[in-house]
Formats: C-alpha cells, structure tokens, sequence
C-alpha cells in the first residue's frame, strides 16, 4: 500500500519501473548477449565444420562434452534473449491486452518449449553409443 | 493503489485525439534509423534460425533419414536463401549488438560517430557473411 507520506513520484517511479519487473531484462539482455557474441562465432564455426560432413560426422561431432555442452549453452542463452527480444517488440506493437497476452504467453512457450526440445535432442544424441540411434 | 490526490492535481487532459509524435513517414532516411530497424528485423529473423536449429537437433536426433531429409531442405535452393539471409542477420546483430553495449557504457552517440558506426556494422555484416560462405563453398560445405 502506497502511503501518500514523503516519497517523490521520482522514487515511486524509481521502483519497479514501467514494466513492472525492474531491470531484470535489462541485465538479462546484455548478459546473454555477451554470452551469445563468443557462443555464435563458436557456432558458425561449427556451422562451416558440420556442413561437408554428414550424418555420422554430425553425431561423431555432438559426442564430444565440449560440441555438446557448448551447444546446449547457444540454444539457452540464445531462446532466452530471443525471449526477452521479441516480448519487447510485442510490448511496442501490441497493445490490447487479450492479444498482448496472447503473444507474450505464445512468445513464451515458442521459447522453453523450443529450448527443451532442441536441448534433449542434443542430449540424446550426445549420450548415445555411436551408432545406435 | 494510485495516488488519488497527485492525480487529482495533474493537469487536465484537453478534449479530443491526443497528438501524436511524428512518425515514419516525416523523417528524412538515415543511416542510424536503416541500423535500428534493421537490429529489430534481423533480431525477428534470428528468432526463425533458432527454430531451425531446433529442427536440425531434432532431425539428428530422430536418425539419418530423417537427418538426410533435413539437410536436403536446408541445402535446397530456397534453404540456402535463407541460411544465407540467416547468416546475414547473425553477423549484423552480433556487431551493432556490441554498438548497443557500447551505448550502454554511454559511449558512441556523437552524430559523426554513430553515423560511421553505422556504415562500419553493415560492412562486417556483408564481408563476414561472404567470407563464411566462400569458406563454406571451399570446404565443400555447400
């Protein structure tokens, strides 16, 4: 309960901000951008290593601790800026409440769910006898 | 919740539409303007790569028909359209992203210096983008 007593409208609006969740994503954002910046040169790296070799090359290559876990690290920092990204970008264009709702919720579930799926796959494979998928 | 009083005492909101800021169409095309958009458009593209990504992940792991099937798609003409389209947008919002850390600091606003920013990102973002697929044409990744 807000008391009328000696805050400023400045501290009021100092406090969580517009959005509600104070500087969270802000942080969040630029942290896994950093993260992402290292993460996206490994990746198109990778990119360039796996595209000549083929199935087994690719499976061969996820078998390493290193390939895997890396891999895992892209696709979490990566759904989890995308998630924060595009959120803002619905918050910009998207202003009644059902459909921003809507979109956030979708935005959301398009990002775990697209996370875990891609992660176990890798974990999958990576934990997999070579030659026996 | 509110502040019923400060409320009370903010000024009266006049009759009628608000007015608006200008928009989009009043202002002259700039360089600086073409790299905002663009962050957001490329940022929008890099979400569709993430979800290719999973299908690759998904199709390695579903086996090597499935795995075969994938890479054909993405080695088709149109999946090469877009994967060149995708690697376009990794290298230019990977490097007006580090101009985004940069104004974080609080640094990189002057006009002169944003403007060539500006040029500088759209530069690594072509010559990154054409390296990494005459290296991939020599590697025979393609």
């Amino acid at each position: 309960m807000m008391q009328p007593g000696f805050r400023t409208p400045l501290r009021r609006a100092r406090g969580l901000g517009a959005a509600k969740h104070g500087v969270n994503h802000f942080i969040g954002q630029r942290a896994s951008a950093v993260a992402l910046l290292f993460l996206l040169l490994w990746g198109v790296w990778s990119a360039l290593r796996l595209a000549p070799t083929g199935y087994v090359g690719a499976v061969g290559w996820l078998h390493s601790p290193w390939n895997a876990s890396l891999l895992v690290l892209l696709l979490a920092a990566g759904f989890y800026h995308a998630r924060i990204g595009v959120q803002v970008v619905v918050e910009d264009y998207v202003h009644t409440p059902l459909a921003k709702t809507g979109a956030l919720l979708l935005n959301l579930f398009i990002c775990c769910g697209g996370f875990v799926l891609a992660a176990l796959s890798v974990l999958k494979v990576a934990f997999s006898a070579a030659g026996a998928i | 919740m509110s502040d019923a009083k400060a409320d009370a005492a903010a000024p009266r909101r006049p009759v009628g539409p608000m007015p608006l800021s200008p928009h989009l169409q009043i202002w002259r095309w700039h360089i600086t303007m073409l790299t905002s958009i663009l962050h957001r458009a490329t940022g929008i593209g890099l979400y569709a790569g993430a979800l290719i990504l999973v299908g690759w992940a998904v199709s390695l792991a579903s086996g090597e028909g499935a795995y075969g099937a994938y890479m054909g798609l993405l080695g088709s003409w149109l999946g090469r359209v877009v994967m060149f389209g995708l690697t376009v947008c990794v290298f230019f919002h990977m490097a007006n992203g580090v101009r985004h850390l940069v104004w974080d600091a609080g640094k990189g606003f002057e006009p002169k210096t944003a403007n060539f920013a500006s040029v500088v990102v759209i530069a690594f973002a072509v010559v990154a983008t054409l390296v990494v697929w005459i290296i991939a044409a020599v590697t025979g990744g393609l």
